[in-house]
């Protein structure tokens, strides 16, 4: 087992500022940033503040930027690095840091809890609810979102533009509308809720320019933008631009 | 020790507010710009060359070869192409090279297609230049707005491309004869247009709006199993979309090469049988 010292800077502060402060810190085989961070706290910085749980890429804790990228520490190999490297680790800079690696990613609850719950089936009670696997396999593929946030992180939408976190729900959102639409027992259109709609409307989706930040940074590497978001924007025009397919829907009705 | 401790309260973006208060716009350490730079040469030739080819007006025609940039050709002052895809349907008015009136079709179809929307978004307008890149524009409606709104038509193109390929396709069961309009031969340049035809089709038929047309729209797979079977065809071509888009690209401009090159007597094309 070999182990060497690397270089670190590693954001430090909070909200009334803050910077890089530079650490050398011994790094043996097999250990991901996680845990050099945690070395950082047990022997040089006992108050440096990080997110964590699991170690083991399930939770979505422990999100941060590394050399400038969106990714979890806990999934992250020192050995992706060359020794010489200087690496470099912040806070995720699209949310209001807290103190040193921990945000405020309060934002995303707001977001979740403006999308609306799976509506029942009418006339189904719990335990009778029936589906064909090809039903659901691409709702299964959103369900393994874990919720670390990069995606929202690295949308350029939000990240680059705060003025635009009160109109758009952002990556992770959008993917739960789309699940949701795509859902075979989802009843939202028998209550007047069109989802489709209410993604462009209520939710933003015209704001995704799809240049698939979101798909790069998934740790579950979920096809964000080609499974959800660009299937949603398609869905979208289906209901808003396309003209025969509203006539079509139309003349069907009747 | 720690350094720039002042955030940056009054700038937007990721030196705004409440961030963590980093001055620098990314921290970045590889080799981010090569990916936008490289796509944007890419297309940037690529413009270049179609339009210089698209308004030339000239050795689109080399018996029995038509170039991809000037099928159909639907103006009277088309060079008249034996069974080929002449229509005129434009009539004499029309002055200038015939090319434009097709090209627009197949244009559109690109420059709405979600994977060349990425591309030219990333690499031309750098919204984002990369991901977690700063971007360097003060606003951003992305696209709810004209004209970015206007990317909802891709699925109108996309019909139109379908009818452009079927085209395309005819012009390439035309290759099979020789210089005298004969059947049943075959040169390099029918070699060119099939590897044309077919990769046209295969970026054509993995369009996202395609995806969702025969099969993405459903809530019900298991209603509809041939649609579920088209759509997982699609699905796995759709996974390539970014390959094909580039091949497709290259072989085409390919192809009309190739048809300048015979009609302009550089060289022969070599015949096969």
């Amino acid at each position: 087992m070999s182990s060497y010292e690397a270089r670190f800077k590693v954001w430090r502060g909070d909200a009334e500022g803050g910077g890089l402060t530079d650490f050398t810190v011994e790094v043996n085989d097999g250990e991901v940033v996680l845990d050099i961070i945690h070395r950082l706290q047990a022997t040089q910085a006992p108050d440096l503040a990080v997110r964590w749980n699991c170690k083991a890429g399930k939770c979505g804790s422990c999100s941060a930027e590394i050399n400038g990228r969106p990714r979890l520490m806990c999934m992250t190999r020192m050995s992706v690095f060359d020794r010489s490297e200087t690496i470099t680790v912040t806070p995720l800079r699209a949310f209001p840091v807290v103190r040193d690696l921990v945000t405020d990613v309060g934002f995303n609850y707001q977001k979740a809890r403006e999308v609306p719950a799976f509506v029942p089936p009418p006339g189904l009670g719990p335990g009778e609810y029936r589906m064909m696997q090809e039903d659901v396999d691409r709702s299964q593929e959103f369900r393994k979102c874990i919720e670390c946030f990069l995606c929202q992180d690295v949308c350029h939408v939000v990240r680059d533009h705060e003025e635009n976190k009160p109109v758009y729900a952002g990556p992770r959102f959008l993917m739960r509308v789309a699940e949701l639409d795509m859902h075979p027992l989802d009843a939202a259109a028998e209550t007047g809720l069109d989802r489709k709609r209410a993604a462009q409307d209520e939710h933003g989706l015209g704001y995704c320019n799809i240049t698939k930040c979101c798909t790069e940074v998934c740790p579950e590497g979920i096809r964000i933008t080609d499974n959800a978001l660009i299937p949603l924007k398609e869905r979208a025009v289906d209901r808003k631009y396309d003209p025969l397919v509203w006539l079509g829907s139309k003349i069907r009705r009747r | 020790m720690a350094t720039g401790t002042e955030p940056q309260r009054d700038s937007g973006g990721v030196r705004a507010g409440t961030r963590a208060a980093i001055t620098a716009p990314h921290l970045r350490t590889d080799r981010w710009w090569l990916a936008p730079a490289v796509t944007a040469a890419g297309l940037f030739a690529f413009v270049v060359y179609s339009t210089w080819r698209a308004f030339a007006d000239a050795h689109y025609y080399a018996a029995p070869y038509v170039s991809p940039f000037y099928s159909p050709c639907l103006a009277e002052n088309c060079r008249t192409m034996r069974a080929g895809p002449n229509a005129d349907l434009f009539g004499g008015w029309w002055g200038i090279s015939p090319a434009i009136i097709i090209l627009i079709f197949p244009l559109g179809f690109r420059l709405t297609c979600y994977y060349y929307r990425k591309a030219y978004y990333r690499s031309f307008w750098a919204s984002p230049p990369a991901c977690a890149v700063a971007e360097p524009h003060r606003g951003y409606t992305g696209e709810t707005r004209f004209p970015l709104i206007l990317q909802n038509v891709h699925r109108y193109f996309f019909y139109a491309a379908i009818l452009v390929a079927g085209v395309l396709t005819y012009d390439t069961v035309l290759s099979f004869r020789d210089t005298h309009y004969r059947w049943g031969h075959m040169g390099l340049g029918t070699l060119v247009f099939l590897v044309n035809i077919v990769l046209i089709w295969a970026y054509t038929i993995s369009c996202h709006s395609c995806r969702h047309i025969v099969g993405g729209k459903l809530k019900h797979f298991s209603r509809h199993p041939v649609r579920y079977r088209a759509w997982q065809f699609v699905g796995r071509l759709n996974a390539r979309h970014m390959q094909l888009a580039w091949a497709s690209l290259l072989s085409v401009a390919l192809a009309d090469f190739y048809v300048y090159l015979v009609a302009s007597g550089v060289f022969a094309d070599p015949r096969f049988f």
